[in-house]
């Protein structure tokens, strides 16, 4: 600590603007971009774990009968892919994004709280590998499922409170993180850049960062209910199922990012700017009434299922205004096709798809045979996988010629692109056939009859996970060594915002003095 | 129908030639793909190879739920069509590459409006079919034989509470070669691989049938897919569902909630039978029930106790503890255990009245008075516990509160 104490002393004293370096760099970060990159790469390897995890299932599944790993161990496969991926990959890379994106996007010179930023970001380290290292402990990982049922958490072994104590760790961060968040937008944008002028990816962002803090505190709440029933004999959890909100909070930033590339590759102003907003303020409002709708199958009375049908079915609205917003920016546009804009339109057409399936899941009697079938697993893989991770892989060849200024391979993006996006759809497709056909989730074996799709299924999975594998080795690496040709200010030409408006790649501080905007809050005058 | 049938029926064959040679394709080794996953045939109530769509129905609201899914469907494959239509028609028209130039667009109110009134409108209209079937989905009275499902780790219990067969009562569980083929990993092409269970529920066709469910230690799921029903089983609440099969036949379902290590193997066989047959079953059974009421008075002898105790052990503990006594992983041994060969019979039965470790070894009170003691006196002289101790049902029956 007081490394960074002395050093910022020494800054204060000779206006010295040298960034720091080797370890401390990382360690003692407090710069938003630094920041950001840690999340990115921590969020890259965890989602390397929880593909592992994926493909461990999926290889045990490629034909009847248990072959590679016991009935224990698969539940705890599929529980700790769930956490991993959400809680581990899914969340903390749109937080790396948010760090590397708002400051610059809003002329502001850095996230508010700059040390807050590096503790919530330190602190998912030792969540991340007491979550990992679960599955060393006796009794091996936590096996109840990633909404963690209860009563089934009391069977579990002493991971599972080290799986609660990690979820603890993780809250807070993302407390924090969210904290910090709509501190920056809220009180550091530039002069100029008032609330209806943002770009949409921070729009998503504010309205996440409030959803977030709702939602985790009844989350870790829960969990602490969990908990105590396990040690002190309490029993909060007279079971009822679980809900959790937390799937539209990893899909809005996921929005943000698309309303960003779609304008710039089509060389048009986002359509419909304020029903955007709206838009996606109105997710935010249904989703917190719509959590019930995967308990349609607990039982609850006839008047609670119809409000929750009802609601559910309500979402679809808002989501498709989106989609609607965004072809209209595309119609009439003079489009290019880089990489970015291929897991953009990829995005729209994958996510597309789970929107469709998620409002055949809401109307609840066809839901009572889907529930909890590998049709809902289709489901939400094309909403998380096909949304999320499309729009992040879309965010991130748009932005990484800013971030480490050289471009990179256009033939390896459109290779990674299209093996992504052909091996997701053998993967995830077949999968609405097995749980129509009444297939269980988390079944470790299954009836003979499903077995074709499962192959299918688990052939795709390995070819999608080497997909990721490429990306790495092929497009991320040659970026991060600098390999590649320099990136000009702005590459692409239709592209608005102030990130376009510093030097490639951005230096290690930006917008030190507030800019001066011009009246559409997306250049710079002085 | 049968034109519906056919068509399927020949889809299914180009299908299997497609799938055969994508397998080859996908490992070079195409026989490799569970060359016993091959031989199987569609199973008739449970499902079929390759299926692609929901079982056929077999109760009226399943039916219902086939409709409503085409019906929705039908509504999602033609937004599907409009959109992507124009989305992938601009993408092939206004592009850079072929000259088009950036025009923008006029936003008026009625666009917005518009684009969010008509899904409102199509998602009311969805709504409404919807809400008549959940209704009836959820109208339970009136039923003629009422069920209870009880769920436990793993296997299912039903007694009949109400309703011809009032007082039936027996627990349903996986064929255990069927999980010994699992265990294997090489099983042999079996139609109801899985699905295979001792004791079917049997019901009357053409009747109202009310499931309660509800579960011993954890949440269970009870699941028949071509009856469009699935309940949670939940301990300490009583859920209900209700089905009224057409026709007679097997029917089969697994369970639908996440429920411990042998979560794949508690499956669920409903026989649905002509009233005449379902009244000879119930007479049957209800004769076979006064006969195995063990009383719990009778006084055993070791060898006979033993026996019995061997096929008690074999359905009930075999899964965890293995037949060889040495539980595996955080599974305990019997096998040469203190607690099983202790002089004091209390502990044992304390033990399997009332579960241990928070439920990590169940409790098996659902079991009888001679069950249990058979198990336990099977226990304490089996493989290297040579204790000659003897526990009575009577003992049990005392040890009960």
């Amino acid at each position: 600590m007081s490394a960074v104490l002395d050093h910022h002393d020494a800054h204060g004293h000779d206006h010295d603007h040298h960034a720091p370096t080797g370890w401390r760099r990382w360690v003692f970060a407090t710069n938003h971009k630094d920041i950001g990159t840690l999340y990115l790469l921590f969020s890259f390897t965890m989602l390397m774990i929880g593909g592992l995890l994926a493909l461990g299932i999926r290889a045990e599944l490629f034909q009847p009968g248990l072959q590679l790993v016991n009935p224990q161990l698969f539940n705890q496969l599929t529980t700790m892919h769930g956490l991993i991926m959400v809680f581990g990959a899914i969340m903390p890379a749109f937080v790396g994004f948010a760090n590397w994106m708002l400051p610059l996007q809003i002329g502001a010179s850095d996230m508010a709280f700059a040390r807050m930023n590096n503790f919530s970001f330190w602190l998912m380290i030792p969540a991340a590998i007491m979550l990992v290292a679960s599955f060393f402990m006796p009794g091996g990982a936590p096996a109840a499922g990633w909404t963690l049922y209860a009563p089934l958490t009391l069977q579990m072994g002493p991971s599972m409170d080290a799986g609660i104590f990690a979820m603890h760790i993780l809250g807070a961060s993302s407390i924090m993180g969210s904290i910090n968040i709509i501190v920056t937008i809220l009180n550091m944008r530039a002069p100029g850049m008032t609330l209806m002028k943002m770009p949409m990816f921070c729009w998503t962002w504010l309205i996440t960062a409030y959803l977030l803090i709702a939602v985790m505190p009844v989350l870790a709440g829960a969990i602490t209910m969990t908990l105590t029933d396990r040690h002190f004999g309490t029993s909060f959890f007279n079971p009822a199922g679980g809900g959790h909100p937390e799937v539209y909070i990893m899909i809005l930033p996921a929005f943000g990012i698309v309303s960003q590339v779609v304008p710039a590759f089509a060389r048009k102003k986002l359509f419909g700017y304020a029903s955007m907003v709206y838009a996606t303020g109105s997710i935010a409002i249904l989703s917190f009434v719509v959590w019930a709708h995967h308990m349609f199958t607990t039982g609850m009375p006839v008047t609670g299922q119809l409000f929750f049908m009802y609601s559910t079915m309500l979402i679809a609205v808002p989501t498709g205004v989106k989609i609607f917003n965004w072809i209209a920016t595309m119609w009439k546009g003079s489009m290019t096709f880089e990489t970015p804009m291929m897991w953009a339109v990829g995005f729209i057409f994958v996510f597309t798809i789970g929107g469709f399936t998620g409002l055949i899941l809401s109307v609840a009697p066809i839901d009572i045979q889907m529930q909890d079938t590998y049709y809902v697993v289709a489901h939400f893989h094309y909403v998380l996988v096909a949304g999320s991770l499309f729009a992040m892989f879309s965010g991130i060849y748009y932005w990484l010629p800013k971030w480490t200024g050289v471009m990179y391979s256009e033939t390896r993006g459109k290779i990674h692109f299209w093996w992504s996006m052909i091996s997701f759809n053998i993967t995830f497709f077949p999968m609405h056939f097995l749980g129509l056909a009444g297939m269980p989730r988390r079944y470790a074996d299954y009836p003979m009859q499903f077995a074709d799709f499962n192959a299918i299924a688990s052939v795709g999975a390995f070819a999608f996970g080497f997909a990721q594998v490429y990306f790495f080795v092929a497009v991320i690496i040659p970026a991060m060594r600098g390999k590649g040709q320099p990136a000009p200010q702005k590459p692409w030409d239709g592209a608005e915002g102030l990130e376009w408006e510093v030097p490639s790649p951005a230096p290690f501080h930006t917008f030190e003095n507030p800019p001066k905007l011009d009246a559409t809050a997306t250049k710079v005058i002085g | 129908m049968s034109t519906t049938k056919k068509t399927l029926h020949s889809l299914r064959h180009r299908w299997t030639a497609l799938r055969n040679a994508g397998s080859m394709l996908a490992l070079g080794a195409g026989a490799w793909v569970s060359a016993a996953a091959q031989q199987v045939k569609d199973l008739p109530g449970g499902p079929a190879v390759n299926q692609l769509n929901f079982a056929p129905p077999a109760t009226r609201i399943a039916e219902e739920q086939h409709w409503l899914h085409w019906f929705m469907m039908g509504i999602c494959a033609v937004i599907f069509v409009v959109v992507f239509g124009v989305m992938f028609y601009s993408i092939l028209k206004h592009r850079k590459s072929v000259g088009h130039k950036a025009q923008a667009l006029p936003e008026p109110i009625w666009v917005e409006l518009g684009w969010t009134i008509v899904p409102l409108l199509i998602v009311i209209g969805m709504a409404l079919p919807a809400t008549k079937v959940l209704v009836a989905q959820k109208d339970t009275t009136n039923a003629d034989v009422t069920i209870k499902a009880v769920g436990m780790q793993w296997k299912w219990g039903y007694e009949y509470l109400k309703g011809e067969g009032e007082g039936i009562n027996f627990l349903s569980t996986l064929d255990n070669s069927h999980r010994v083929m699992s265990s294997s990993g090489k099983p042999e092409a079996t139609d109801d691989y899985l699905l295979k269970v001792d004791n079917p529920l049997v019901v009357p066709v053409g009747k109202k049938i009310r499931i309660i469910t509800t579960a011993n230690d954890v949440i269970h799921a009870w699941m028949v897919p071509a009856f469009g029903v699935k309940q949670d089983a939940i301990p300490g609440f009583v859920r209900d569902t209700w089905f009224r099969a057409e026709k007679v036949g097997d029917f089969y379902g697994q369970c639908a909630e996440l429920c411990g290590k042998e979560h794949a193997y508690m499956p669920i066989h409903v026989k649905v039978l002509s009233a005449e047959d379902y009244s000879a079953w119930v007479a049957a059974e209800q004769k076979k029930l006064a006969a195995k009421a063990d009383d719990p008075s009778k006084v055993w002898n070791l060898a006979d106790l033993v026996k019995r105790g061997e096929s008690v052990y074999a359905a009930n503990c075999q899964a965890c503890h293995q037949a060889n006594g040495k539980g595996a992983g955080p599974i305990k041994p019997l096998d040469g255990s203190a607690l099983v060969v202790d002089a004091d019979k209390a502990k044992i039965i304390n033990v399997l009245l009332n579960g241990q470790n928070n439920g990590a070894m169940p409790a098996w009170k659902q079991l009888s008075d001679t069950e249990l003691a058979a198990v336990m006196t099977y226990a304490k002289n089996s493989w290297s516990n040579k204790t000659e101790q003897i526990i009575q049902p009577a003992e049990v029956l005392a040890a009960r509160k």
